[in-house]
């Protein structure tokens, strides 16, 4: 892995276990984005990625945070929760697969394409979780157009 | 095609007016929000039933050109208010998806 760049801007937001406020956070990370000059593909790409993993927090555990990091060179989204954690990640994974309930369904949850649409909006997508203690996703996107930008990265990834 | 000649070509009601002087480039149906991150493209029309606060929330995302609530259903003030904060353009019909999408589709297929 490239070694990451001093970071630019850091801020940890706080996501409950509910939709009351679902949504907000990728608002925000779009408009500081926005505001720190980020190019607009970047900001697109990391408000999808917010926005899914947001509501993920919000609908299946009992809450967590999400650590937004803006580099010379990348964009890292951290998202953590409490649990109950993934049993089988690669089938999470698989477009179409949900466990969303019929009153999330009714609001247009559960086509199973949230993490599927993370990791295709993501240059580098890591999860990692453990039954009955929670989850960790890393969703990285590098600035194409920064002159810093580059490493090992494969065009078009 | 514009969306204020779309709106009228259609007939939409316009419960929050946005940029109506965007270009419309085609039309997305659905109700599945996901499904339309994935899939819906910057300019496209979203025609759907939902009409909650993360619908604001995934057009913004897309850039669509705006939300066309149908069958009549209309959302919340609450829901309008932050399409106006955010600049998104919601429009209401009174009749179905399908009626909608089919005259939205003649309107804009060459
Ligand atoms: N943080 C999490 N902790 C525990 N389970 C999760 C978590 N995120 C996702 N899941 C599980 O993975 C499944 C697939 O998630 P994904 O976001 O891909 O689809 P979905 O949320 O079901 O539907 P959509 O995101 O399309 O509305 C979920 O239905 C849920 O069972
Ligand atoms: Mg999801």
């Amino acid at each position: 892995m490239a070694p990451a760049t001093k970071a630019l801007y850091k801020q940890v937001f706080p996501v409950k276990s509910d939709l009351e406020s679902a949504g907000k956070v990728s608002t925000e990370v779009r408009r500081i984005l926005r505001s720190l000059g980020v190019e607009p593909e970047v900001v697109r790409r990391a408000g999808i990625v917010c926005f899914e993993g947001e509501m993920n927090i919000a609908l299946y555990t009992k809450g967590g945070r999400i650590i937004l990091i803006v580099r010379d060179d990348r964009v890292e989204l951290l998202f953590s929760d409490r649990g109950p954690g993934i049993a089988d990640i690669d089938l999470v994974k698989q477009p179409g697969y949900s466990t969303a309930p019929d009153w999330a369904r009714e609001l247009g949850f559960g086509a199973g394409m949230g993490i599927p649409n993370m990791e295709a909006n993501s240059d580098r997508f890591a999860m990692y979780s453990r039954v009955g203690v929670g989850t960790v996703i890393r969703a990285t996107i590098f600035r194409r157009c920064h002159e810093t930008c580059g490493g090992n990265r494969a065009p078009g990834t | 095609m514009k969306l204020a000649e779309v709106i009228e070509r259609l007939g939409l009601e316009v419960l929050v007016p946005g940029d109506l002087g965007r270009r419309v480039r085609w039309g997305f149906c659905s109700d599945l929000l996901s499904d339309v991150l994935a899939h819906a493209q910057e300019g496209d029309l979203w025609i759907t039933h939902q009409r909650h606060l993360n619908v604001v929330a995934v057009a913004k995302l897309k850039g669509v050109a705006g939300v066309v609530c149908v069958r009549g259903l209309h959302p919340s003030q609450e829901v309008l208010a932050k399409a106006r904060k955010e600049g998104v353009t919601v429009l209401a019909s009174a009749e179905d998806a399908f009626e909608v999408a089919g005259k939205l589709y003649g309107l804009l297929s060459p």
